[in-house]
């Protein structure tokens, strides 16, 4: 059977399209474990992973710890806050101490952008970027997809819009590499100060109207003002940012057509999305939530067969 | 690459119609019974034995497919991963006499992980296994088939295959392969 080409998962710009489909092949058996009477399978009994986690983070975290545990992994969790991090201890410090203790795998996250590339080349352990600053989160973008294609039966030639802060989102840079590669049709919408200058070098459409993006696309991801990396004013007020860029349930309604609405979380209610609007019937948010142990199963496992 | 027929369609349909009557003997009327092949290859085992059941006593036996790839002990340990395939079971099989279909008996191995994997789905009242063909002396595991098609004695180097109609040939046939080395 065909293998990953990789050997860590940093991102969704190192891995190809057949990659991913196996990602969502071997999910989808996953997913069928999930729904048994008993949601276990003994396949990484023998392998440890560690959970680095160096900001916060509470679905990611929740959703690698509970399919590890699926997998019969071990697992122990580290987080910065409370640990020797702050004692001044250097990141490939950290992360050999603790591989010193003979752990196979390491899923992390880190504020800095390329954090989880530069411990690939310094140790041998299986690296799982679960978010690197504002790079890439590649497991959200592979559990994104993977909800289109449940909801809409394939990725390829659908059109989806990625709608907020650009700038500072990992979500939306590794959202625009897997559906590029699956195919897709990929819109980013937001306020001009939160687009990357060379956003159209990848390859996407640009538009500054919100309304006019809903109308163009079949799925919009609708993200987070990250407000906690903004170390600058981009926008006015947030009051006003809503009033320009809040996706309501009536403005869903009144679309002439049937969006699929996503969120990679954690939703601002009332901010990006009104709360009509993330409960309606357009939103496939918990599934995302839900398709993500599936998602996370999959590229642990398949990463663990590398060894 | 040497092939040997062992079993020609017409033998392969006398086998599994005996044990389909092998079956009905212990089983009765299957109001308890179901049956789970494994997958890939015992799924067409599988369907076979449930169609010839049918024919026979006109009841529908319930029957499932079970991938054990997850539950496999040599993960990790192989040069090239596993393929998963789909598990579709949809009864449980708590208080059931199960029967367990695979075209060959081996080493044993994915026997005992199809056990594990089948627990996921209740506790049986019974496990039996039926296989077409048992590979005799090569065992790893103290596993021993309930129902037989047929015994063989073949070289650690020699493969059954199990070809059905239509998926793979135009013919049902059990062939013998040998790898020759070059």
């Amino acid at each position: 059977m065909q293998e990953l080409s990789v050997r860590h998962l940093l991102g969704i710009k190192d891995i190809t399209a057949e990659d991913i489909q196996l990602i969502f092949e071997t999910a989808d058996n996953f997913k069928d474990v999930l729904n048994r009477p008993i949601k276990k399978v003994p396949s990484l009994r023998d392998i440890t992973i560690a959970n680095v986690f160096f900001e916060n983070s509470t679905r990611t975290r929740l959703s690698f710890e509970l399919a590890e545990k699926r997998l019969s992994a071990d697992v122990i969790n580290f987080s910065s806050s409370g640990s020797s991090v702050k004692k001044g201890e250097t990141l490939l410090d950290t992360v050999n101490n603790i591989l010193a203790m003979k752990v196979d795998m390491i899923v992390m996250r880190h504020s800095s952008p390329g954090a989880p590339h530069f411990l690939s080349r310094h140790i041998d352990a299986n690296i799982v970027n679960a978010g690197d600053g504002t790079h890439e989160h590649p497991t959200q973008a592979l559990l994104d997809s993977f909800s289109i294609r449940e909801k809409l039966g394939d990725v390829a030639g659908k059109k989806v819009v990625i709608i907020g802060d650009i700038l500072h989102s990992r979500v939306a840079l590794s959202n625009i590499f897997a559906l590029q590669k699956l195919g897709a049709e990929v819109m980013v919408c937001g306020p001009v100060t939160l687009l990357p200058k060379y956003i159209k070098e990848l390859g996407v459409k640009v538009e500054l109207d919100v309304r006019k993006a809903l109308e163009w696309c079949d799925v919009a991801n609708v993200l987070r003002i990250q407000l906690e990396r903004q170390q600058m004013k981009y926008f006015p007020s947030l009051r006003e940012y809503t009033l320009y860029y809040g996706i309501d349930k009536k403005m869903l309604d009144s679309l002439d057509k049937q969006i699929v609405l996503m969120h990679p979380g954690p939703i601002n209610r009332g901010v990006e999305l009104s709360s009509d609007a993330a409960d309606s019937h357009h939103s496939i948010i918990l599934n995302q939530v839900e398709n993500g142990v599936a998602i996370r199963m999959a590229v642990l496992y398949l990463l663990a067969s590398k060894q | 690459m040497q092939k040997r027929l062992i079993v020609n369609h017409q033998l392969l349909e006398i086998m599994v119609m005996r044990l389909c009557h092998q079956l009905i003997e212990n089983h009765g009327d299957f109001s308890d019974s179901v049956i789970i092949g494994l997958q890939p290859r015992g799924r067409q085992v599988a369907q076979r034995i449930q169609s010839t059941l049918k024919a026979i006593l006109g009841t529908t036996v319930p029957t499932g497919y079970l991938d054990t790839t997850f539950h496999r002990d040599d993960f990790r340990r192989r040069e090239t991963p596993l393929a998963a395939n789909a598990t579709h079971i949809d009864f449980l099989i708590e208080g059931k006499k199960v029967i367990l279909a695979d075209d060959v008996l081996y080493t044993g191995r994915s026997v005992r992980a199809a056990m594990d994997a089948m627990i996921s789905f209740g506790r049986p009242a019974n496990v039996e296994l039926l296989v077409l063909i048992d590979r005799l002396y090569s065992r790893h595991l103290p596993i021993e088939p309930t129902y037989v098609g047929r015994r063989v004695n073949s070289l650690q180097s020699q493969r059954v295959l199990v070809e059905w109609q239509g998926s793979d040939t135009q013919e049902d046939n059990i062939w013998l392969v040998t790898k020759i080395e070059e």
